[in-house]
């Protein structure tokens, strides 16, 4: 292993992050205030409570999923199509790392970077609702290993993407549809029987659950089974990127 | 001297069949620039991202340093620089940051002081604040020198370092290379430039449709196949060579002139019998010159020749 090489990546890509400040962090900060003021204030003074939980609270770990799973996954998906449509690839691929180490840089960089949006907008939300998180190690469990698993997936997908539009293909069309499929804003208990085992099929909605269970203590599946849900999740990406480096697939010719 | 860079049986076949290098060999000796010179398309950048490890090779093998370039690929890289051909930088980032990245990249503790000695001998130290995106094209072909010298590599491949750039721009990058050969690094340069390789190199190799055709020491190659010319400008011009003066390589030039042909390297030009010989035909002469080929018409030479070959084999078959 070698760590030089690591942190070398891992500081390059976090200087974009501080570069790009209003961007990175004050536009998370702003759209989640946005999201307060229609679903909480607007739609939650109808809705009122749900399984308990006042609305307005109810929606911050779905909040909280979306902007990781979104940012986790174009960070780190910008970060590796950035040199290859750039050219500067050429150097990552002629030096002296391997690919775990390339992917600790890149991953590593993309899951802090949604980290900190992550907990920008926990804190944000203190300022609108009354939230006690009933398991706070869990619910750090959980952030961190979302925020490094959809950073993965996004390697992956900087790695296949070819141009712009497939870059961004997947996080639209793919995955902020699952997650607000996936109960951001609601119990899966609230739908009809068929779209509830509709949603069964739907990976994020385990991650929500899970880390909806971390501040309320419930859930809409046991935890155990969330727990396993991102762990073959990431598994699942970290055999691809495996897979990816070894066959050099897109990378090398 | 030993080499530093072995290259045997190289091929690389594409996933469309194209072959670009057909089973190359080539040894590069410590400290010696070495030009590669081909026409577009002959496996030159090929062959230097093969050693650098951005392109798998079908098969054979590359060492550097004694390293393997895919079984010890990580020893093998550290003594890599590379220069690309395309300017490819991270235009958002200072020239002072993507050389700090490059250095830390391949696995070497920051050290400001000597980033900074790079800069000032490429003459960039005062943009060393200044966002790549902002840099004329002949300093960002500079940051990309500097970002492969930032981790101090014992060899150093310069892939068409001075394609576009002026003439001024173009000696300057001569000086640093010479420089850097004073300093020990073993340089290869692959060029479209014959006048390139003339002026800085110390062996020329030629390659052509993925085939080393040559690697010879500059001076020795110009010498040994460097023919070279006499011109006899005649007091009346002629249409013909004279009966008498065919058994010499004779040929009739521009207005009328005698171009004779002859191996400067050989015991016997003929040129003092030829001089001799034209009085008795009833011709004076009343200018002579003479001029030595040069490494391009070499060149030309050599892969015409092999163009030709591979038709040929080509159409037998």
């Amino acid at each position: 292993m070698n760590p030089i090489s690591i942190w070398a990546i891992y500081a390059f890509e976090m200087r974009r992050f501080f570069r790009t400040f209003l961007q990175s962090i004050v536009a998370p900060v702003i759209s989640t205030s946005l999201y307060f003021v229609v679903f909480g204030s607007a739609i939650g003074s109808r809705i009122d409570q749900v399984e308990g939980v006042a609305y307005g609270a109810f929606i911050v770990p779905g909040l909280i999923m979306l902007s990781v799973m979104t940012q986790a996954t174009s960070n780190a998906s910008f970060a590796i199509y950035f040199p290859k449509f750039v050219g500067t690839i050429y150097e990552i691929l002629s030096a002296p790392v391997n690919y775990l180490e390339i992917v600790i840089g890149y991953v590593g960089a993309a899951a802090t970077k949604s980290l900190f949006i992550g907990t920008v907008i926990l804190v944000t939300s203190f300022f609108f609702v009354d939230i006690t998180i009933q398991h706070p190690v869990a619910m750090v469990a959980f952030l961190i290993l979302t925020c490094l698993s959809f950073a993965l997936l996004g390697f992956i997908i900087g790695i296949w993407a070819k141009n712009f539009e497939q870059l961004n293909l997947i996080p639209l069309l793919i995955i902020t549809p699952l997650v607000f499929l996936g109960g951001s804003f609601y119990s899966a208990s609230m739908l009809p029987p068929f779209w509830q085992a509709v949603t069964h099929f739907n990976p994020v909605f385990y991650l929500i659950s899970g880390f909806r269970w971390a501040f309320f203590g419930l859930a809409d599946v046991p935890v155990g089974v969330s727990l396993m849900a991102i762990a073959v999740f990431t598994l699942i990406c970290l055999t691809a990127v495996w897979w990816i480096f070894r066959t050099g697939w897109r990378l090398r010719e | 001297m030993t080499d530093i860079v072995t290259v045997t049986d190289l091929v690389k076949r594409y996933d469309n069949g194209f072959e670009a290098l057909k089973g190359v060999n080539l040894g590069i000796r410590e400290g010696e620039i070495l030009a590669l010179l081909g026409p577009n398309g002959a496996g030159k950048t090929t062959l230097i991202s093969a050693t650098c490890g951005i392109v798998r090779p079908t098969s054979g093998t590359i060492t550097v340093g004694g390293h393997d370039v895919v079984r010890d690929a990580r020893a093998a890289r550290k003594l890599i620089g590379l220069v690309p051909q395309e300017v490819a930088l991270d235009g958002f980032e200072t020239v002072m940051n993507v050389c700090r990245f490059t250095r830390g990249l391949f696995g070497k503790p920051q050290d400001d002081a000597y980033i900074e000695s790079v800069l000032t001998q490429l003459s960039l130290w005062d943009k060393r604040d200044s966002r790549t995106m902002a840099l004329s094209g002949g300093m960002k072909r500079r940051v990309l020198i500097a970002k492969a010298l930032s981790h101090q590599p014992r060899v150093l491949f310069l892939d068409e370092p001075t394609a576009g750039v002026d003439v001024e721009l173009r000696k300057g990058m001569w000086e640093t290379v010479a420089q850097l050969k004073a300093e020990g690094v073993t340089i290869i340069l692959t060029t479209h430039y014959i006048e390139e390789a003339e002026a800085i190199a110390d062996r020329v190799g030629v390659i052509a449709r993925g085939e080393i055709l040559l690697v010879e020491e500059k001076d020795r190659l110009m010498s040994q196949m460097g023919r070279k010319e006499l011109r006899i400008t005649l007091a009346r011009p002629v249409q013909t060579v004279p009966e008498a003066l065919t058994r010499y390589d004779l040929e009739i030039g521009p207005d009328g002139t005698l171009v004779y042909r002859y191996d400067a390297t050989g015991q016997a030009t003929g040129i003092t019998q030829l001089l001799s010989e034209l009085k008795g035909v009833g011709l004076t002469m009343t200018d002579l010159s003479t001029h030595q080929s040069s490494l391009e018409e070499i060149f030309v030479g050599l892969v015409h020749d092999k163009e030709t070959e591979d038709r040929q084999a080509e159409a037998a078959q």
